[in-house]
């Protein structure tokens, strides 16, 4: 693993960013938006339902949480799609870089990307709809870390079936956090769903993490214990997906799909 | 036209250190031999030119010796080092230059160097873009997005990067296809300069004959994956009894089309 060979990768990222606004909008601009939506329909949810009830830590900090995860997938997948819109692979699979280093430099762009986007709804959920978070205590930086894991998994794996599938099926990519909530419970107590779907959710990540959430929220009994559980499993799918992002880079090479990805090979 | 002959015999090559050595080279589709048990080697300072028609396996061969798509058999030492099982290592003493692999166009042309030059580990890189920039004459270009450069500016970079590490090995895929012929001769006296001043090798593809026969020490005909011809450009036509590179050129892309409705 060379330092600097990571950093051509997230470099390039910063450069991009750096040169782009429409690159940099939509780091706090659609979260901001799911923000405010949800905030007023919060707000409006206290009024209409029965008095002693707060929906703005369990429906807002819902909306945060599980944006923050899909904004850490999109962290790792837009940077690598960057490579896919440019047709860059053959530049930088023809270099020393190894696979290992590529990854980390697309996990390095989606801390900072993922950041930006966490700061604007920390900042403006707490500002405009009044959401502390101090109600969830030390958990949330436990619930933070186990989906911040969850979406590096989500984003490599993502990207490992856009380069094994090529590059029209980026589009199977950003539906992929919203294919996984309903079965992760983001706004609902998993009791809610059929037996199979509560199977599902056991191997999922940030269904304990939402499943904790609302345990604290609504002082109901819960176990941290649980949560490692989620963690455990978030860790487990990053190495699982470094695995699956490594076999297809092989596959491709062997059958000479990365090679035709950007160039049509004439000979 | 059927026996290859070599104007150094790829085992003297070998003995003698050669930067590329190429042993037996396959490569297999299903249904398909794309390159089919090709040996060769470079020595040091060398330029080879690697020619064929439009589907003899020049850019399979070239691919492979990238790191980019895995032999179905053989070996590649680049250095001394095996690709196969020391890739990252073989590839540090690489680079390359291909019509088909522009560099991204949404960064400028020393953003893209120094990204590059960071993957290569070159040391001094703020100095090496400044020399790179100078010698290809894209100092006025330093802030300038590399997709809105003309063709022969694109090239311009794209050699540029090609040598941002003084890789002991370099690859050119037509690197003169897009430019007119003043900066075409201004690049071919570069790259001879530098395989010179390196002891580099360059294996250089190319349709244009002429320059083949002014650039290159030695040339190795593909055809149907196989390697046909070698020998000095400037001494194989004569023992084939043509003109001239180009007529033994057209001789072996006719010979493929027959091999080809055979």
């Amino acid at each position: 693993m060379r330092v600097r060979r990571v950093a051509a990768v997230a470099l390039r990222q910063f450069y991009l960013y750096r040169g782009s606004p429409t690159r940099i909008v939509p780091l706090f601009a659609w979260v901001a938006i799911d923000i405010t939506l949800w905030g007023f329909i919060s707000r409006y949810l206290n009024k209409v339902a029965a008095p002693g009830y707060n929906f703005i830590p369990a429906l807002l900090g819902a909306v945060l949480l599980w944006d923050f995860l899909a904004r850490v997938m999109q962290g790792v997948s837009t940077a690598f799609l960057e490579d896919v819109w440019s047709r860059n692979f053959l530049n930088i699979f023809a270099t020393p870089l190894l696979i290992s280093e590529y990854v980390l430099g697309l996990v390095i762009t989606a801390i900072a990307t993922s950041l930006v986007g966490l700061f604007t709804m920390l900042v403006l959920a707490s500002a405009a709809f009044g959401l502390s978070f101090m109600v969830y205590g030390i958990a949330l930086a436990s619930f933070v870390l186990v989906l911040f894991l969850s979406g590096i998994a989500l984003g490599i794996a993502g990207s490992a079936m856009v380069l094994r599938l090529g590059p029209a099926s980026e589009w199977f990519l950003w539906p992929m956090p919203a294919l996984i909530a309903p079965f992760a419970g983001v706004f609902y107590p998993l009791s809610t769903l059929p037996g199979w779907m509560q199977t599902v959710a056991l191997v999922l990540p940030p269904a304990y993490v939402f499943e904790g959430m609302r345990a604290i929220v609504h002082r109901t009994p819960w176990e941290i214990s649980n949560l490692a559980i989620g963690l455990s499993l978030s860790v487990l799918y990053i190495v699982g997906a470094a695995f699956f992002f490594r076999q297809v880079y092989r596959t491709a090479v062997r059958t000479g799909l990365l090679a035709r990805y950007n160039a049509e090979s004439t000979g | 036209m059927t026996a290859a002959t070599s104007a150094v015999p790829y085992r003297e090559l070998v003995e003698a250190a050669p930067v590329l050595a190429v042993g037996n080279l396959r490569k297999a589709y299903a249904g398909t031999v794309a390159v089919d048990d090709i040996s060769f080697a470079i020595a040091p300072g060398e330029i080879v030119g690697l020619l064929g028609p439009n589907g003899a396996g020049k850019t399979t061969t070239v691919n492979m010796i990238l790191g980019v798509l895995a032999p179905s058999s053989g070996s590649i030492r680049i250095d001394g080092i095996d690709l196969l099982t020391r890739r990252s290592a073989a590839l540090g003493s690489t680079n390359f230059s291909a019509v088909y692999a522009a560099l991204p166009g949404n960064l400028s042309v020393e953003q893209n160097l120094r990204v590059f030059g960071l993957l290569y580990e070159v040391p001094a890189l703020s100095d090496r873009i400044d020399e790179l920039l100078a010698r290809f004459d894209l100092l006025r270009f330093r802030n300038t997005r590399g997709g809105v450069l003309s063709s022969g500016e694109q090239t311009r970079l794209s050699l540029a990067k090609a040598l941002i590490n003084r890789p002991k090995l370099l690859l050119l895929d037509e690197p003169t296809a897009s430019i007119d012929p003043a900066t075409a001769r201004d690049i071919r006296a570069t790259i001879r300069a530098f395989a010179d001043d390196n002891s580099s090798a360059v294996l250089w593809t190319s349709h244009n004959m002429y320059e083949v026969e002014e650039v290159c020490h030695r040339v190795l005909f593909l055809s149907h994956g196989r390697l046909l011809l070698e020998g000095d450009p400037r001494v194989l036509p004569g023992e084939y009894g043509e003109a001239n590179l180009e007529n033994l050129f057209v001789n072996v892309a006719r010979e493929q089309l027959r091999g080809e409705a055979g």
